[in-house]
């Protein structure tokens, strides 16, 4: 069972829906009991840093979300992502879960490019791993971004700035776009997601 | 490269596709669901339904509808028409649609923005505007907002209600022409190019689209971020494909995989 995480962040029909979409089985739950028995975890988020944070401790979901992106295929989506690295500069400052090494910060104010980013982009992928093809384009809606870090496997530029629109670490992957919203293309890689194998956690030596 | 985005309009009269010129003569298209299937397996890049007889039936929208396309397509897509409180933005929201637009509604208790953007995010609110050209005094801009299906003048000034739209949480702006709807004869750029020029937020030109040569202008000459097209695809006379052929060659950001 692949179970969508709940912590209030956003609307999770059109990730449930999509993952439906390929076959998957699905269950939406904020419980961590049952995130810790899922065989996959999905991880979105929609929404302000800060208000996500103090969602996943009320929720008391953090260290099975830490667990989780540790031991089984995890895929962490938009803010799913972001949170998933130590910091944002969003909504003054704040520290996140630190699963990943990195700082997510705002676009910069550059003259004809609108924040929010809002539309289709191209992903530059670094090596074949299953997920992405070079060049592929997906649906992003976001003001903040992921810096380059050592896990990034795909790269998009927008506003003068080059950020991480995916990474992979292990069984861990994230997207800083939405593969739910991105048509044949997104479900294509929900349903690689679905179809990888869940390894002993072992498998990821930085872990 | 952000993709300049094509967004075929669906208008929804009893549960069905029609189109009309002013909201008049409509015409039988079909099935929403088909129709919104059809358009994202050919290219289309976002979607937008307009309920266009809830409003003046004063009943809510369509939620049936709004399941069955998230079902359906995997793209994004908006909802407008029958929404008059954060709840019903609510229930289209969790039927699956990405964003809900507001117009008359906004125009008549703009607090719905800012509570819908609290709620669920700007990115989620657009607002749609129906601009007329105008030479009332309280608009400086040329262009006096309409609404009710442009049955009445607001006396608001155009780029200032978008602007004062954005600082109240609307994160996309939709510029609806009332002089160039259903002309085929090309958007209205000017009134795109100064709210596009006025407003941080994505705007998307709507209105008028007939040939690609008319979008093409829309995101050259008015900095429209994305643009609406009905009657010139809905007619087969053109396809989502030839169109972004044309954008592509003349050198505009356009997404040419799906």
């Amino acid at each position: 069972m692949t179970v969508i995480v709940d912590y209030r962040a956003g609307n999770l029909t059109s990730v449930r829906l999509a993952i439906e979409a390929v076959g998957g089985m699905v269950q939406v739950s904020s419980d961590p009991d049952t995130v810790a028995a899922a065989d996959r975890v999905v991880f979105p988020g929609v929404g302000a840093a800060k208000n996500a944070m103090e969602n996943l401790r009320e929720l008391g979901l953090i260290d099975a979300v830490r667990e989780a992106a540790r031991s089984k295929p995890f895929l962490g989506i938009c803010l799913g992502m972001q949170i998933l690295f130590d910091r944002t500069e969003e909504d003054g400052g704040v520290d996140c879960l630190g699963i990943l090494p990195g700082q997510v910060r705002r676009f910069p104010n550059v003259t004809g490019c609108k924040v929010p980013e809002i539309g289709w982009n191209s992903v530059s992928a670094n090596a074949p791993h299953g997920f992405l093809n070079d060049g592929e384009e997906f649906y992003f809606v976001h003001s903040y971004y992921v810096e380059l870090n050592p896990f990034t496997v795909g790269r998009t530029s927008y506003a003068g700035v080059e950020f991480a629109s995916a990474v992979r670490r292990g069984q861990l992957f994230a997207t800083q776009f939405h593969p739910e919203k991105s048509g044949r293309i997104g479900l294509a890689l929900l349903r690689a997601f679905l179809n990888t194998p869940a390894t002993e956690k072992q498998e990821c030596p930085q872990c | 490269m952000l993709t300049k985005r094509i967004i075929p309009c669906l208008d929804v009269r009893n549960g069905r596709v029609t189109k009309g010129v002013k909201f008049k003569n409509n015409i039988d298209l079909g099935d929403p669901v088909e129709m919104a299937v059809e358009y994202s397996d050919g290219g289309a890049d976002e979607l937008v339904f307009y309920d266009i007889t809830a409003s003046a039936e004063q009943r809510p929208i369509d939620i049936g509808m709004v399941e069955s396309v998230a079902k359906a397509v995997h793209i994004p897509f908006a909802v407008g028409g029958g929404i008059s409180s954060v709840a019903d933005m609510e229930r289209v929201i969790l039927a699956g649609a990405e964003k809900i637009s507001v117009n008359s509604l906004a125009v008549r208790n703009p607090a719905i923005i800012a509570d819908g953007a609290r709620e669920f995010g700007r990115q989620c609110v657009v607002l749609g505007m129906d601009p007329v050209k105008s030479d009332t005094p309280g608009c400086p801009s040329g262009y006096e907002v309409t609404t009710r299906g442009y049955r009445e003048l607001t006396g608001m000034d155009a780029v200032e209600w978008a602007k004062r739209a954005v600082d109240l949480g609307a994160g996309e702006i939709v510029v609806n022409s009332v002089d160039a709807d259903g002309t085929r004869q090309g958007f209205e750029l000017t009134i795109t190019r100064l709210i596009a020029d006025a407003v941080p937020v994505p705007v998307v030109a709507s209105g008028g689209a007939g040939v690609p040569k008319h979008l093409i202008d829309a995101f050259n000459l008015a900095r429209a971020d994305a643009a609406i097209v009905a009657g010139m695809v809905h007619s087969k006379e053109w396809t989502i494909a030839q169109i972004k052929d044309e954008m592509h060659r003349a050198g505009i950001p356009t997404r040419l995989h799906w």
